[in-house]
């Protein structure tokens, strides 16, 4: 992308692996999983029974009472990260509102306020079944909305809706955003929460989910022989892109550039990935291309990996955009330990790939105990690694075939 | 129920469905401007009642129910009907 440099000054993480970005970094060099039992609802019937889900969340931290009650937890996430994110960079109100916007997705949005109203409707009917509040606690863009609400941001306010490209594609499109002049300050990224019966009960009924029940920390094992689906996991990831000229002259800390973003689609099938994953290749491509990046410059990508068939297509993706390079960059699936959160993912992996710019450290793919012989990268196999590396890239690949890439690179 | 018993039960609700402290819940306070309530916060305050003291308070009603002690006479007098 030709036009003004875009740096990433602030990051706000709920996770399964924590509220709070220390926690979540700590967890990930730690190789720690996040994925427990489902204490959400009861579980009992469903052929998954785990998921990763947010502990220790008190919405009452950034939320008065009573508005809790009045919005999905997706919702409730994505106020959250936000109000970490702006703190993290140290941003403070807005000197000039109307320049700072807000692009958060959801994947699915309210599916937890859907079912619980639907629930009363049917017990005490339509006029004290429905609360006022139902249609903004559950529509995807009050998430942005409320972000915009809280912090007085006047400028650019939507959601992009991708299934699990969607965080990857608000972050993209905000960088796109800022690079050409239409905004100096966005917060962007994804949030998700849907361990819920229809959720995990529609993915269930695809068979995507893994059943492994028994050993619910292990069931996320991207790129082994003995994966058998993706774990279903929840939180925001968010993360503040500014100006970076406006971030150099307040003194901001800088985590990282985004220097490149791509976005394509397979038009093949509404849930398998294309042959070769074609639409993958081209993503990765042109994301570098709009960096102007060679492939040989790319040190660690954070790969969609999420414990499918699909490990393989990307696997082969990465080696025919990167040739003899792929033999010797790191990838990772940081979803072993985080799980997949739909919506959210593409923001926390965006989230992660910064943080390890930044703190010079690969986060690990967990529970490689046994390499499908059809992934033989370098997937920085169960422990953390201390290297330097220059440029990193993150995939996210969504049902409907759409895919999102993001080039970020070390600032220091 | 007395007077009393339905005042103590109206602000119990509006203290709870608008988070509001016990010394700012008294009789002339006004819903939206004192106790800080929108019209969402307002439709979900009458079907609390409604729930509550198992009346029904028409849409055309809601207009003329401005303070807490409007709350308390309204429904004192659906109460005696």
């Amino acid at each position: 992308m030709t036009g003004r440099r875009v740096a990433i000054t602030g990051v706000g993480l709920v996770s399964p692996l924590g509220v709070g970005n220390d926690e979540n970094w700590r967890s990930l060099c730690a190789g720690k999983s996040g994925i427990g039992p489902i204490t959400r609802f009861d579980a009992s019937a469903m052929t998954t029974r785990f998921a990763g889900e947010v502990r220790d969340f008190d919405p009452t931290r950034w939320i008065p009472k009573k508005e809790v009650r009045q919005m999905d937890l997706f919702i409730q996430y994505a106020i959250a990260a936000a109000a970490m994110a702006v703190e993290d960079a140290k941003l403070g109100p807005p000197d000039d509102p109307e320049r700072f916007g807000v692009y958060v997705g959801a994947g699915l949005g309210g599916l937890p306020f859907l079912e619980s109203t639907h629930d009363s409707l049917r017990e005490k009917g339509p006029r004290h079944g429905i609360s006022p509040y139902f249609v903004p606690a559950i529509i995807v863009n009050l998430a942005p909305g409320q972000i915009s609400i809280r912090h007085n941001y006047r400028g650019p306010n939507m959601s992009h809706v991708s299934a699990c490209s969607t965080g990857a594609h608000s972050i993209g499109e905000a960088f796109h955003l800022i690079a050409r002049g239409g905004a100096d300050v966005m917060i962007a990224g994804g949030t998700e929460a849907t361990v819920s019966p229809l959720a995990v009960g529609g993915f269930g009924s695809m068979r995507a989910l893994s059943t492994r029940n028994d050993e619910p920390t292990k069931a996320s094992r991207p790129f082994t022989l003995s994966r058998d689906g993706f774990v279903l996991s929840e939180g925001a990831g968010l993360l503040i892109l500014e100006e970076w000229e406006r971030a150099k002259a307040r003194g901001a800390r800088i985590y990282a550039e985004i220097v490149g973003y791509a976005a394509t689609s397979d038009a093949h099938h509404i849930t398998a990935p294309s042959p070769d994953g074609e639409g993958a290749q081209r993503c990765m491509r042109l994301a570098l291309r709009d960096a102007g990046l060679p492939p040989e410059a790319v040190g660690y990508i954070n790969a969609h990996g999420t414990s499918t068939g699909a490990d393989a297509t990307e696997t082969g993706a990465i080696k025919a955009v990167f040739g003899e390079h792929a033999r010797k960059l790191a990838v990772s699936s940081t979803k072993s330990m985080h799980g997949h959160l739909l919506g959210a993912t593409g923001g926390l992996e965006a989230a992660i790939c910064a943080l390890a710019l930044h703190h010079e450290v690969l986060p690990p793919t967990i529970n490689l105990d046994d390499p499908d012989p059809e992934c033989d990268l370098d997937y920085v196999p169960h422990e953390a690694r201390k290297v330097a590396v220059d440029v990193a890239l993150s995939n996210s690949f969504g049902f409907g075939g759409t895919n999102a890439c993001l080039v970020f690179k070390r600032t220091g | 129920m007395t007077t009393t018993d339905i005042e103590k039960q109206v602000i119990e609700i509006v203290r709870e469905q608008l988070d509001v402290k016990p010394e700012d819940c008294t009789l002339d306070k006004i819903f939206t401007d004192d106790l800080g309530a929108d019209s969402l916060a307002i439709v979900e305050l009458v079907l609390a009642f409604e729930e509550h003291f198992e009346i029904k308070i028409p849409d055309e009603e809601v207009e003329n129910i401005k303070t807490v002690g409007d709350a308390v006479n309204y429904i004192r007098a659906r109460r005696k009907a």
